[in-house]
């Protein structure tokens, strides 16, 4: 193990220098980022906000990336002194969290070091970093990816996932994951589908993971399989996709130690053209809690990725408060979406035309059939496919209706219906069904070919006053192209049951922009809340205090 | 063994920035080839942006990002006025994972867009790119040189955007 260890590296470093030196005669790119986030906070005993002991703190990263001729390498360094507020407390300290060296041509690439890979919907792999989150699960170990033939493409990955950032080094978990995919693009080998407008892919992948196991009640499986197909097709102005996980017996922690398969499947179906898109998509997941670890849980961990159908929602009030997170254990989802563009000139759509865009989407637990089927194998339960537990997680019918009305002014309205199963998705402090309303006006007034202010008007009811009852927020804000904003936020909690507890939650923000650089200064309150990107939250705590990010690209 | 380890990465790093000393440099580099599918699945290589010497903006966004699609839609209405007077293409980068990818077309066509629709659904174009968050816009001259960029979007600053591309005309 140490002396593949020193090879890897020596390989590493020989290839990354002579990459370098490399550089000085023919040239090579340079690209990367830097991102810093600094917060000094302040004790807050009105919204529980907590002064952390070290009143400040601070996350930054650097990226960098160099390629020439092919070769490529790179590193990012960072630092946690301490970490920033809602962010694992695990992460602590200044050092690199990721560093890869790699080689590519027309028909091979290959990576060793840290690497980044995604295996056709990510339900079986996925390893990718969301900074935002504080997740990043990438691979350290090796990446190859061979197209030994045109419209044959196939990867393999082999390591282990980054898992913390503890003392300035990446810890991983201990699982090692290994796979491979391949992809056969059916059009690049009969020229007639092109003709005929049909378009057909179809993949397939296989992924095992190895963890040792010494577990005192059980003989766990050491080595946990899990493969599966693909296939995409495309007709004219239809598309039908869809991907189908099985997963071996995989006893953890999350599943309570049973020995069931696993399985996922997602389906998407389209229609779409000029002024016109419907979508429909359908999952099904059962038992696809899929970690490097079996002793991991949260978002820790996850070889897979289990993607929300839900709407991104971007308004505050809608994507903070009620946001529903997938359930690995079991769900089954549903999501319709219709976008339409009501012509310009005709008596509906206006001058400009209007957008309409309908959305609905709906999850309930996975149905188990003959449950506790065998207990002597500790297969607890059958399912079935598309059959549910008829227990509601969550459901979001929501409609947003945008126009622009001459050229100084647009409008946008919106209204969304949540309903969530806080006992199921835990995005809040009330147990049971919460059922909320809210709407949503949001002007943009262009005073001239700089200057324009965008307001945000939003109210949120919640039936039966539940949980934290009922919230608006108003939101301002100037801008003045291309470099600079300010906006201003209020979000008060005028309907909380409690009465103590109708906080304002005020907020001030002011930007500047020099092309590829920005930095921001806030300062204000926050609410305690889900932070969601892309379907997947962290909790974080309530605050008060600045905070400044700056970040650059180069 | 280990200080090796920390050394290697320590000396790209600081090469980078005696490299990149200042904007002016930054300026005239190339694409990075990294490779991705577009809206129909098709492989496509980044650093091959074929608009036959002209220029071309690329466009990172998401169907979740608002100010996003206020550019793209701010594009959208001068884009023919901009093809004619430059011939620049526009092409829009999603980082659409698989929770929102399958949006991307259905949005894109009820918008009537006319883009060029790239996806780079587990970023790897966008990191090769240096882009922290989205929007971020580039602007690549003729010769697939990068010549300018601008992180946000503010309404307006499209014009800022065309008066680079009319630059490049001279």
């Amino acid at each position: 193990m140490i002396l593949h260890r020193i090879n890897k590296l020596s390989a590493a470093g020989m290839l990354t220098l002579s990459a370098f030196f490399g550089n000085s005669q023919n040239g090579g790119s340079v690209s990367g980022n830097i991102e810093s986030q600094y917060q000094y906070l302040l004790s807050d005993s009105i919204i529980e906000a907590v002064q952390p002991q070290e009143k400040s703190l601070i996350n930054t990263y650097a990226l960098v990336n160099y390629t020439n001729k092919g070769f490529k390498a790179g590193t990012r360094v960072e630092l946690y002194a301490p970490r920033i507020l809602g962010y694992p407390d695990r992460f602590d300290g200044a050092g690199i969290g990721y560093r890869y060296v790699g080689y590519e041509n027309d028909i091979l690439s290959v990576t060793i070091g840290n690497f980044y890979e995604q295996f056709g919907t990510g339900l079986i792999f996925r390893a990718y970093e969301d900074r935002n989150l504080g997740l990043d699960n990438a691979m350290d170990g090796i990446n190859l990816r061979i197209r030994p033939y045109k419209g044959v493409a196939i990867k393999a990955v082999y390591g282990k996932q980054r898992f913390s950032f503890e003392a300035g080094r990446v810890v991983n978990a201990p699982g090692i994951v290994r796979g491979f995919d391949v992809e056969l693009s059916l059009n690049e080998w009969f020229a007639k589908l092109e003709e005929k407008e049909l378009s057909v892919k179809a993949g397939f992948s296989m992924v095992s993971k190895f963890q040792q196991a010494n577990h005192p009640e059980f003989i766990l499986p050491q080595n946990v399989g899990a493969y599966g197909g693909r296939i995409d097709v495309a007709y004219k102005n239809f598309y039908l996709n869809g991907e189908y996980i099985i997963k071996e017996a995989d006893p953890s922690l999350d599943n309570t130690y049973i020995f069931n398969y696993g399985h996922g499947l997602l389906v998407n179906a389209g229609y779409s053209q000029k002024g016109l898109g419907i979508l429909f998509s359908a999952k099904h997941i059962d038992n696809m809690s899929f970690r490097s670890d079996r002793e991991m849980v949260l978002n820790d961990g996850m070889i897979g990725f289990i993607p929300p159908l839900t709407k991104t929602h971007t308004y505050n009030l809608v994507a903070q408060l009620y946001p529903y997170v997938s359930q690995p254990l079991g769900e089954v989802a549903y999501q319709i979406d219709i976008m339409y563009n009501i012509k310009k000139g005709s008596k509906l759509g206006g001058k400009y035309g209007t957008n309409v865009s309908l959305n609905a989407s709906t999850a309930y637990g996975s149905g188990h059939l003959a449950t506790n089927a065998n207990p002597l194998s500790r297969v607890t339960y059958e399912t079935q496919l598309f059959k549910t537990d008829g227990n509601l997680y969550w459901r979001d019918i929501n409609i947003e209706v945008k126009r622009k009305i001459n050229k100084k002014w647009s409008l946008t309205a919106s209204y969304f219906n949540l309903v969530v199963n806080n006992d199921i998705v835990k995005v809040a402090p009330a147990p049971g069904i919460i059922k909320s309303h809210i709407g949503v006006i949001e002007f943009l007034h262009k005073l001239n070919d700089k200057n324009s202010i965008r307001t945000e008007i939003q109210a949120l009811w919640t039936e039966e006053q539940r949980d934290r009852g009922h919230w608006y927020t108003v939101l301002v804000e100037y801008t003045i192209s291309p470099n600079w904003y300010f906006t201003g936020v209020l979000q008060h909690n005028y309907g909380n049951p409690e009465e103590n507890r109708r906080n304002f939650y005020p907020l001030l923000a002011v930007g500047k922009i020099w092309d590829a650089t920005r930095l921001e200064a806030r300062f204000g309150r926050v609410n305690a809340g889900m932070f969601c990107v892309g379907g997947v939250c962290r909790p974080v705590p309530a605050s008060s205090g600045l905070t400044v990010t700056f970040s650059h690209s180069f | 063994m280990k200080n090796l380890f920390l050394l290697i990465p320590a000396f790209i790093l600081s090469s980078a920035f005696v490299l990149v000393p200042s904007d002016e440099d930054q300026k005239g580099k190339s694409v990075p080839s990294v490779k991705i599918t577009d809206m129909n699945g098709k492989t496509i290589n980044t650093s091959e942006l074929g608009n036959d010497g002209k220029p071309v903006i690329i466009s990172f966004w998401a169907t979740w990002c608002s100010p996003c699609k206020r550019e793209l839609n701010a594009v959208h209405d001068l884009y023919d006025e901009w093809q004619e007077e430059t011939g620049v293409k526009l092409i829009a980068v999603s980082i659409d994972d698989e929770r929102t990818k399958s949006r991307v077309k259905p949005y894109i066509n009820s918008s009537s867009w006319e883009f060029d629709i790239w996806m780079d659904s587990n970023h790897e174009f966008k990191r090769a790119m240096g882009v922290n968050n989205v929007p971020h816009t580039f602007l690549v001259d003729g010769d697939g040189k990068i010549v300018y960029s601008h992180n946000n979007y503010s309404p307006g600053d499209e014009h800022k955007l065309y008066q680079e591309i009319l630059k490049l005309k001279k």
